[in-house]
């Protein structure tokens, strides 16, 4: 017998800080969890496959060679190291691209929260309106402008249209509100601080959850992005990795091609990697943006 | 804010008003560029291959978008009652696929579809069974789904989760106090809470599926005879620009699929605000 007491609640009806877990309720999410993993598994396996055991052997299960090893040595040196480059111009379009359209929202963010200025409404209704603004009445004639003022085919094309994240300024906005109190700041510009330090020291600290939030979701968006890259970009020196390995894929579809079937599941599992590891070692910070800031109603 | 509004603006406010501009013009064999007024909208409005990928990607939201959203509803509610065994390792393995690049989904799932590796064919064989090609002209439109609920469960899961743990927890005591089960306590305080998370998911995900391209555009190697040039209207506005150099038709066709996109996601916030 425990000595514990339980309180009054628990044995009413529900208790909500410690329920007893449930066996049947962890089984049936179990499923979705296999469904989660089915692909990711099967791309593991495969990607320890040579391309004959890739056609020969049943997909969830090892081949006769394990070929990770020579299969990523494969990948990093075909066509010349064509991967990483691909992969360094993915992480120049992530830093600058997502890395330029955090600053913006953070700061557009902050603006919009803490200060009144004329217009301001217009300005919030047309950038959260913006969110809906569909990729495609935009990709077109984003790609016929650029093609005009010359910057088709230059990893511009890429990193400016990824500097504007409406749903990052979105999220930003919300977070200013909740987590920067604005007692703090005045108090901060009576003790004489600037505007800008004010913003640094004060405001700053405080944004953290929320710029680390809002960067993964950047970084996401720029490092996953096809169709903007797939209009701009002709030259396979500027590519990034996601139209590398459809590049790539498609080569076994075309005369005279030669199907590389291995470097291409390979090349995938080597894409998904970085991203996979930047949100479970930060996962600490972005839950807590996302629940304390982002999607009240 | 500067910064900010003057990229916007270049970005986001100068092509439509490009886009708009160009869709008032026809490029003609004899005479070049000539304004032409609504004419390139009027042959829209006739134009089958349009509405046959305007009907596909329609259909593909009145049944995706709602397996989807209950599924992420569902993962959310299990995830926040805490009885789960390891409810932080649920709630970041169905959030994952997130991170994988639709390109690479698009891949696996295509792979595993195909019949040359052998996953589908290897569960007929087992099962005794002949399962319908995934990648037939039939069936690719579920397997589309498939692929899209894989990436966005958990991404949807999340926002619902999120929002479910902004209610404080000295509601849930009340209840409890005053009786309430668990079933009382889900559909009395946590689904009306979820309101506004809802909304927000329905209308990312209207937005998503009138634009879906990255899917087809990548299974279409797989698949060559089941996805045609104008599968769906962002597909078709692609090709028509790329393939047919009919620059002022796509640019019709991404306005009016950018108006009616607007205008679906209008009327479900209405309607969301009307209930409340």
């Amino acid at each position: 017998m425990s000595k514990k007491t339980t309180p009054a609640v628990a044995h009413r009806g529900y208790n909500v800080e410690n329920p007893r877990k449930s066996r049947l309720l962890t089984l049936v999410m179990g499923l979705m969890l296999i469904y989660t993993y089915l692909p990711l598994l099967w791309l593991f396996i495969s990607s320890t496959k040579t391309q004959g055991d890739l056609f020969s052997t049943f997909g969830l299960w090892f081949g006769h060679d394990f070929a990770l090893w020579d299969n990523i040595r494969e990948t990093l040196t075909y066509n010349d190291g064509q991967f990483v480059r691909w992969f360094l111009n993915t992480l120049m379009y992530v830093i600058l691209g997502a890395g330029g359209s955090v600053l913006l929202s953070v700061l557009a963010g902050y603006g919009l929260a803490k200060f009144d200025f004329p217009g301001k409404n217009a300005v919030f209704a047309i950038v959260i309106g913006a969110v809906a603004v569909p990729g495609t009445a935009l990709a077109v004639p984003t790609f016929l402008m650029f093609a005009k003022l010359g910057l088709t085919n230059t990893p511009w094309s890429v990193i400016i249209p990824s500097l504007i994240s409406p749903f990052g300024l979105y999220l930003m906005w919300q977070f200013t509100r909740d987590a920067v109190p604005t007692e703090l700041l005045e108090a901060a510009r009576i003790d004489g601080a600037s505007e800008f330090r004010t913003f640094r020291q004060v405001a700053l600290p405080l944004l953290g959850p929320g710029i680390v939030t809002v960067a993964l979701f950047a970084i996401v968006a720029t490092w996953n992005n096809y169709f903007l890259p797939l209009i701009m970009l002709k030259d396979a020196s500027w590519y990034p990795l996601t139209i590398g390995l459809n590049a790539w894929n498609a080569q076994a579809a075309t005369a005279g091609g030669q199907a590389i079937f291995n470097l291409v599941i390979t090349a995938s599992l080597l894409t998904i990697i970085p991203l996979i590891a930047a949100f479970l070692s930060l996962q600490r910070f972005w839950q807590a943006g996302l629940a304390s800031g982002g999607v009240k109603e | 804010m500067g910064p900010f509004m003057s990229v916007f603006a270049f970005v986001f406010l100068a092509p439509i008003g490009y886009s708009i501009y160009l869709s008032l013009f026809q490029n003609r064999l004899v005479g070049g560029n000539q304004f032409v007024g609504l004419s390139n909208y009027t042959q829209l409005l006739a134009d089958p291959q349009f509405w046959e990928a305007f009907g596909r990607v329609a259909l593909f939201l009145v049944v995706q978008v709602p397996i989807m959203l209950t599924l992420s509803l569902l993962a959310a509610l299990a995830i926040d009652s805490l009885k789960l065994y390891g409810t932080a390792f649920f709630r970041i393995s169905i959030f994952m696929p997130y991170a994988v690049p639709a390109v690479v989904a698009a891949l696996m799932w295509g792979f595993m579809y195909g019949n040359r590796f052998g996953l589908v064919g290897s569960l007929s064989d087992f099962l005794g069974v002949t399962i319908p090609d995934p990648l037939g002209a039939n069936v690719i439109l579920v397997s589309i789904g498939n692929i899209v609920t894989w990436e966005f469960v958990g991404y949807n899961m999340l926002i619902f989760y999120s929002s479910l743990k902004t209610i404080p927890h000295s509601l849930y005591e009340a209840a409890a106090i005053d009786g309430a089960g668990e079933w009382r306590i889900i559909t009395a305080i946590k689904i009306p809470a979820l309101r506004g998370a809802l909304g927000i998911a329905t209308i990312f995900s209207i937005i998503g599926s009138f634009q879906l391209f990255n899917e087809p555009s990548i299974l279409q190697n797989l698949a060559p005879n089941a996805i045609t040039t104008y599968y769906t209207p962002n597909y078709y506005a692609y090709n028509l620009s790329f393939a047919g150099q009919q620059y002022n038709y796509s640019a019709t066709v991404a306005i009016v699929m950018g108006l009616i996109t607007m205008a679906v996601a209008y009327l479900v916030q209405l309607r969301g605000n009307r209930e409340n």
